[in-house]
C-alpha cells in the first residue's frame, strides 16, 4: 500500500493529465496541466527548461496542489481528487536525471521513448527538472460531484 | 517575446465556455492551493462565470480565485494530443441565487491548434536560457543543455544538407571521367574539401545570422529551415560556433592549396577564390548577399557551376569545357530552390531582422510562380543541353522527376502559412534536387560504361 488511499492511487496511475497548481509570489494560483507520475510514495511531475517558470514559483513557495478531474484523461473514471502537498525541485542533472521516471512515464505515454530517441530535434524539451510532491492532504470525491461532501484525508496521519 | 497570443478575461471566458467542466482553485487557510471541479455557467459578455459553491469547502470571498479548463484527446498506446488549456482569474462574490460569481480580470492559456507545440517551444527558448543562467549562478559553474557529440555535430553543421555539395562535385568528377580525366585521390580530396567548405558555410551562416538577429527573431524554425539553432539553444556559444566555422574553412583551404599545388591551375585558383568570397559574402557584412535578395543566386552559383567546374578542373588539370557548365545548371537551380522554399517559413523572422530574401520581398503567388518558372528552366536546360549535344541522351532520365516537382508545386500554396505543414513540401523539394543530381550522375555512368564496352554507340546528339 502506498502513501495515498487506494482510489486516489488508482486515479494517479490512470491519469494522462492532472492540473498542478502552484502559488505565484503575489499569491495568485497558477495551474498547469501536466502528466503525473506516482511511485507509491510521492508524486512526480517533470518540467522542461522551456516551461520552467513554475519551478521559480515552487522555489519561492513549495505549497502546491495536484487535481485529477478530467474523466477523459483517466479512462472514463468519474471520481475526482485533489492532493495538496509540499513540492521540491530536483535538478541536479536536467539532462538525464529525470529519466529514472521514464518507465512510469512510458506506461502512460508510450510515444515518449520514441520522442526521446529524436532528442536532437527538440533538445531543450528533454532538459527537464523533476517536481517531487510529498502529499500532505487529499480531498476525494467518490462521485466526482463538487456538490457532495468530499472525503478529506490527512496523508501525514495515514503515513504515520 | 510573447509565448502565447494575448488573452483578456472576456476572451478567456469565451474559451472556458467550451470546456465540459472547470477547475476552481483558490488558496486555502493553510496556504495550499485547493482545486475542485465545478461546472460554471459562463457569460463572456458580462465577463462572469457562475457556479455552485462546493460542499464542505469554503471559497474565500475576498481573495482571487481561478477557473481552469483543460483538454486532451487520449491516443491509446501512444499518448495524447489536442492539448489546450485556459485559466481565468478574478474575485468570487456571492450571487443572489446562492451561487458564486467569478468576475473575470485576467486570463492565460495555450491551444496547440493556435500556437503549434514547436512554435510554442521556440517562443519559450528565452525561458530556458534564464533557467540555465539561474542554475549556473546558483552552482557557480556553467550548467548548459547538452547533446551527445554525434548529434551535436550533426545538428551544428547541418550535416544532412551535405548532399547539396556531394551531388555536384561527384557529377563534375563523372563528367571529367567521361572526358578521359580521372584521379581517384584528387577526387576524394575534392569531395572532402568541398564538403568542408559547405559545413563552414553552414556554421558561419549561423554565427552571422545570430549576430545580426535573424535566427533569434525566427520562432518557426523547422528541421529544414531556420538554421541549426545550437547557439539559440545554448548548446554551443557564438564563439565556439565561430571557432568551428573557422576550423572548417582552414581545413578546406589546406585541401584547396594541396590541389592547387598539384594541379597548378589558374582556373582552379579563380574558382576557389570566388567560391570562398561568395561563401563569406553570403551573410557577412558589408555585402550580406542573403539579406539583399541575392542569397538564392549566390547559392546557385556556389553549389552549381563553381562546385561542378571546380571538381572538373581538378580532374582535367586546368582545362575547362561547356559540358560541365551545362550539367551544373539543373543542380544549381534546384539547390537555390531548396533555399528559396526553406525561406518561406523563415520570412517573418527574416523580415524582422532586415534579411530581405525573395519570399520576404514577394507575394506568395509570385513566390510560387518563381518556383514554377525555375523548375521549368531546369527541365528546359536538360532537354536543351541534350538537343545541342552538350548533355548525353541519358540525361533525359531527369524528366521522370516531373511528378515529384508537381508534388512540390501542389503543396506550396496550401501550406504557405503553415511551417509545419510545409515540412513535407520542403522534404520533397530537397529530394527533387537529390534525385535530379543522382539521375544526371547515372546518365554519366551509363556514358562511362558505354565508352568502355560499346564505344561506337552514340550517346550525344549532333
Amino acid at each position: 500500500m502506498g502513501t495515498l488511499p487506494e482510489p486516489i492511487e488508482r486515479l494517479l496511475d490512470a491519469a494522462l493529465v492532472g492540473e498542478l497548481t502552484v502559488v505565484r509570489a503575489d499569491g495568485r494560483p497558477i495551474t498547469y496541466p501536466l502528466i503525473p507520475l506516482y511511485d507509491g510514495e510521492r508524486i512526480y511531475l517533470t518540467s522542461s527548461a522551456l516551461f520552467s517558470r513554475k519551478l521559480d514559483h515552487i522555489r519561492v513557495n513549495p505549497k502546491v496542489a495536484l487535481s485529477i478531474t478530467d474523466s477523459v484523461a483517466v479512462g472514463g473514471r468519474t471520481d475526482r481528487a485533489t492532493i495538496q502537498g509540499d513540492a521540491r525541485v530536483i535538478e541536479e542533472d536536467p539532462h538525464g536525471g529525470w529519466e529514472r521516471l521514464l518507465p512510469i512515464w512510458e506506461r502512460k505515454e508510450p510515444a515518449i521513448v520514441a520522442f526521446l530517441k529524436q532528442r536532437v530535434a527538440l533538445p531543450l524539451f528533454f532538459e527537464r527538472a523533476l517536481i517531487e510532491i510529498t502529499p500532505r492532504r487529499a480531498i476525494y470525491w467518490a462521485d466526482g460531484d463538487a456538490g457532495s461532501q468530499p472525503e478529506v484525508i490527512d496523508v501525514r496521519r495515514v503515513a504515520a | 517575446m510573447r509565448r502565447t497570443p494575448p488573452l483578456d478575461a472576456q476572451a478567456g471566458l469565451r474559451k472556458l465556455a467550451g470546456y465540459p467542466h472547470h477547475v476552481l482553485t483558490w488558496i486555502d487557510d493553510a496556504g495550499y492551493p485547493l482545486s475542485v471541479a465545478v461546472t460554471a455557467t459562463i457569460d463572456p459578455e458580462a465577463s462572469t462565470a457562475a457556479f455552485e459553491p462546493p460542499a464542505g469547502l469554503a471559497v474565500p470571498a475576498d481573495a482571487e480565485v481561478s477557473l481552469t479548463g483543460s483538454h486532451i484527446r487520449p491516443q491509446p498506446g501512444y499518448g495524447y494530443d489536442e492539448r489546450r488549456h485556459v485559466t481565468v482569474w478574478g474575485r468570487a462574490t456571492a450571487g443572489g441565487d446562492g451561487r458564486l460569481i467569478l468576475h473575470g480580470e485576467a486570463a492565460w492559456g495555450w491551444d496547440e491548434q493556435e500556437t503549434p507545440f514547436f512554435e510554442y517551444s521556440e517562443r519559450s527558448v528565452g525561458q530556458s536560457r534564464r533557467y540555465f543562467d539561474a542554475l549556473s549562478a546558483e552552482r557557480g559553474t556553467p550548467v548548459k543543455p547538452r547533446l551527445s557529440l554525434g548529434w551535436l555535430t550533426l545538428r551544428a553543421t547541418r550535416l544532412p544538407f551535405l548532399s547539396a555539395t556531394i551531388v555536384p562535385v561527384v557529377l563534375g568528377i563523372a563528367v571529367a571521367a567521361a572526358h578521359g580525366f580521372f584521379d581517384p585521390l584528387a577526387a576524394l580530396l575534392t569531395v572532402v574539401g568541398a564538403s568542408l567548405v559547405h559545413l563552414g558555410v553552414n556554421t558561419a551562416n549561423d554565427v552571422l545570422d545570430t549576430a545580426q538577429g535573424a535566427d533569434d527573431a525566427n520562432v518557426t524554425p523547422t528541421k529544414y529551415s531556420g538554421g541549426s539553432r545550437v547557439i539559440q539553444y545554448g548548446l554551443l556559444s557564438l564563439r565556439q560556433m565561430a571557432t568551428i566555422a573557422g576550423g572548417l574553412y582552414v581545413a578546406a583551404a589546406l585541401i584547396g592549396l594541396v590541389l592547387l599545388a598539384t594541379r597548378g591551375s589558374m582556373a582552379l585558383l579563380a574558382i576557389g577564390v570566388v567560391g570562398l568570397a561568395l561563401s563569406l559574402a553570403y551573410t557577412a557584412p558589408p555585402l550580406k548577399l542573403a539579406y539583399r535578395g541575392l542569397g538564392e543566386i549566390t547559392v546557385a552559383v556556389g553549389f552549381g557551376p563553381l562546385m561542378l567546374l571546380g571538381a572538373y578542373v581538378v580532374q582535367s588539370g586546368g582545362s575547362l569545357s561547356w559540358e560541365p557548365f551545362v550539367a551544373s545548371i539543373p543542380v544549381a537551380v534546384l539547390v537555390a530552390l531548396i533555399l528559396y522554399v526553406n525561406e518561406i517559413p523563415d520570412r517573418r523572422g527574416d523580415a524582422h531582422a532586415g534579411k530581405r530574401t525573395l519570399p520576404v520581398r514577394w507575394s506568395p503567388e509570385t513566390v510560387v510562380l518563381g518556383w514554377d518558372a525555375a523548375v521549368v528552366a531546369v527541365y528546359a536546360a536538360v532537354v536543351g543541353g541534350v538537343g545541342v549535344g552538350l548533355l548525353p541522351i541519358t540525361a533525359l532520365l531527369v524528366l521522370v522527376t516531373i511528378p515529384l516537382a508537381k508534388r512540390v508545386h501542389d503543396g506550396l500554396r496550401p501550406n504557405y502559412d503553415n511551417p509545419y505543414g510545409l515540412m513535407a513540401v520542403m522534404a520533397a523539394n530537397i529530394q527533387l534536387h537529390l534525385v535530379v543530381g543522382l539521375l544526371l550522375l547515372a546518365a554519366y555512368l551509363v556514358v562511362l560504361v558505354v565508352q568502355a564496352f560499346a564505344p561506337g554507340v552514340p550517346l550525344f546528339l549532333g
